[in-house]
């Protein structure tokens, strides 16, 4: 593994299936509000999905570029940008590059 | 079209109360995830990439203007606009949010409609062709059977924890237009030299990681012994599926794997017994089932010539309209397949627009199609025109249907969890290089169909050409299948070789509509030619 890759943690929204990202203190819907992990992933996981905050919590590999935190797999790069076929939709509405930075 | 009883009424009602109580218990914290989620998934509650996706039922794919409506308004009302008609023949909405998935079914369960059977290991929603009771070229209306099917099949307590899930298709015609083989059970209602409807019945077949065509288990049964022979060919699945791996647990590796004979007779010496019980609803309620379906007052006397003095009006008239058994009337289906669009999208506002046209031209009905098109069954020719104008409008008149431009794929990586790649982006680059209708129309029927990953929601395996997506080292590639097919003449595509970028893979298909065109004879569509001149002229053009 890349020296420069950390682990994030990442999950859905419980009530609005929102994707987020844990900012170390709570979730925000934005990868960039992502904090590296420096504690016990599975331990923030049980108690946030048991405060009834999130579900399907998983840790990811990330790495950091002149965006900000870059996931390192397509499938959470999708998750944190949104259908790239709707940008409209996305975190990016505006930014014609944000497909790209999914590739 | 079958309008609900009481009882299908209650039935709805109750999963509502029922589900809203659980909804609530789980925001509570009284249910915890794991106990919540086969609750969710059983009323059609996913949890995909972006957040909730619910897949609302669309049996057999016939739905009524007023339930077409609501599916618009659901759109508007719960989700961000737009719907994704599915090719399951039902509909997903992409956004939705727990707490108002209780006020959706609720919604849905007004206007007889529900999201049962759209998930988990029971038997689906049955699928049927969708010309069905319209088509010229039908020996029997399939739908009498499908509705029976619906009400056999729903909480069926004996099969609602089944090895796997399990799909059910029904046919009326010899041309198939519902993969009939293509499913863990497929029927084709069929007809006798007295003129005795019977059904033909085909077990094991299916597609995703193991393709597979069903074989004809059974010529000749007497409907009114469907549900009976269909309890036995269940009841065999059930008591020896293969529980201990997901990836060998369909019926179509059971059948394979004991062989059609050896599956065939325990079927019928379960038959024998199950015959026995009298399980069979009586005659009189298939009966009151078949009345539902009467046909329409048709105009005996509409008129067939109409002005096609229009270029672009008589075009979508060629391509998208088909004959109807009744003179003077068409089937037209909508294509959602706009050139460069969503395959399957529709907006809140066009969904509306279906549902209108439905209830003014076509005898308040609409079909959904597996290739994620609408169908409007009854229509006048005379009316054709002013539909047309109306759906234009709408960006809804792409005339393109069973060309290279209605593409059939699935959601893909842009929504689902389950995929390995992105599928829309792949079908929208296809249908932008191949805008020119014209072109399009000179390449004859050509049927693309694109999965994002092994489960084939896209129906790959039965594309002419297909494409499937996979994850290569954490980058997107694209494998090139051709010489499918999922009609009468039903085949499963070969790979072809090594694996394409998305750009690479457009290139690869012009290339290989270029060999076709040099190489076909009159009349020979893309797929035989194929199957004439076999896969190494497409090799040498597409890899050089």
């Amino acid at each position: 593994m890349s020296a420069d890759r950390f682990k994030i943690l990442t999950g859905n929204d419980l009530l609005t299936g929102d994707v987020t990202w844990w900012t170390g203190s709570g979730w925000s819907t934005a990868v960039n509000d992502a904090a590296p992990l420096t504690d016990d992933g599975a331990a923030i996981i049980t108690a946030e999905e048991r405060a009834q905050r999130v579900v399907s919590a998983y840790v990811i590999d990330a790495t950091r570029d002149a965006q900000g935190i870059r996931p390192a797999h397509i499938k959470d790069r999708v998750r944190a940008l949104g259908p790239t076929v709707r940008l409209d939709l996305s975190h990016r509405p505006h930014d014609p590059a944000a497909t790209a930075w999914i590739a | 079209m079958y309008q609900y009883d009481t009882h299908d009424q209650a039935m709805v009602d109750a999963r509502v109360a029922e589900f809203s109580d659980q909804v609530a218990r789980r925001l509570s914290g009284a249910l915890a995830e794991d106990q919540f989620r086969p609750l969710r998934l059983k009323n059609g509650l996913y949890l995909q990439l972006h957040a909730y996706m619910l897949r609302v039922a669309v049996p057999y794919g016939t739905l009524n203007a007023r339930q077409m409506r609501m599916l618009g308004d659901i759109a508007d009302k719960y989700d961000r606009g737009y719907g994704h008609f599915t090719t399951r023949q039902n509909i997903q909405y992409n956004w939705i949010k727990l707490e108002d998935a209780p006020a959706i079914l609720a919604d849905l369960a007004s206007v007889g409609m529900h999201a049962i059977q759209t998930s988990g290991n029971c038997i689906r929603n049955t699928t049927a062709d969708h010309f069905a009771g319209a088509a010229a070229d039908e020996v029997a209306d399939p739908r009498p059977y499908a509705e029976l099917l619906r009400q056999w099949s729903t909480f069926h307590p004996e099969f609602d924890y089944l090895p796997r899930k399990f799909k059910v298709a029904i046919i009326g015609s010899d041309v198939d237009r519902a993969a009939m083989k293509l499913h863990d059970i497929g029927i084709q209602v069929v007809t006798n030299a007295a003129g005795e409807e019977g059904l033909r019945i085909h077990v094991g077949g299916g597609m995703g990681r193991t393709p597979m065509i069903a074989p004809v288990i059974r010529d000749w049964l007497s409907p009114l012994q469907m549900v009976s022979y269909l309890e036995a060919c269940l009841r065999v699945y059930n008591r020896y599926g293969r529980r201990d791996n997901k990836y060998k647990a369909r019926i179509k590796i059971l059948v394979h794997e004991i062989g059609a004979e050896e599956y065939r007779r325990q079927v019928e010496q379960e038959f024998a017994h199950i015959l026995t019980l009298g399980l069979e609803p009586p005659p009189a309620e298939l009966a009151r089932i078949k009345a539902q379906f009467a046909d329409p007052a048709f105009d005996r006397a509409a008129p067939v010539a109409i002005d096609l003095s229009d270029p672009d009006f008589a075009l979508w008239v060629d391509q998208n309209v088909h004959a109807h058994k009744v003179q003077g009337y068409g089937i037209v289906t909508i294509s959602l397949k706009p050139t460069g669009g969503i395959p399957g999208d529709a907006s809140a506002d066009q969904i509306r627009l279906m549902a209108d046209l439905a209830r003014d031209f076509s005898f308040d009905e609409l079909r959904v199609t597996h290739a994620q098109n609408i169908v409007l069954p009854h229509v006048k020719r005379t009316d054709l025109h002013a539909i047309w104008q109306r759906l234009d409008e709408a960006g809804l008149a792409t005339p393109n249907l069973d060309l290279i431009g209605d593409i059939i794929a699935c959601p893909g990586l842009d929504y689902c969890s389950l995929a390995n790649a992105r599928s829309i982006p792949l079908a929208q680059k296809i249908s932008a290089r191949f805008a020119d209708v014209e072109r399009q129309r000179d390449l004859g029927e050509l049927k693309l169909k694109i999965s994002g990953c092994i489960n084939a929601c896209g129906h790959h395996h039965a594309g002419h050409i297909g494409i499937l997506g996979v994850d290569r080292k954490g980058v997107e590639n694209y494998q090139l299948l051709f010489g499918g097919s999922e009609g009468a003449d039903t085949s499963l595509g070969s790979i072809i070789g090594p694996g394409f970028s998305e750009d690479g893979i457009v290139d690869a298909i012009e290339r290989a509509t270029q060999v076709y065109v040099a190489q076909r004879t009159d009349g020979e569509r893309f797929l035989d030619t194929y199957r004439r001149i076999g896969t190494a002229p497409f090799k040498d053009a597409i890899y050089g």
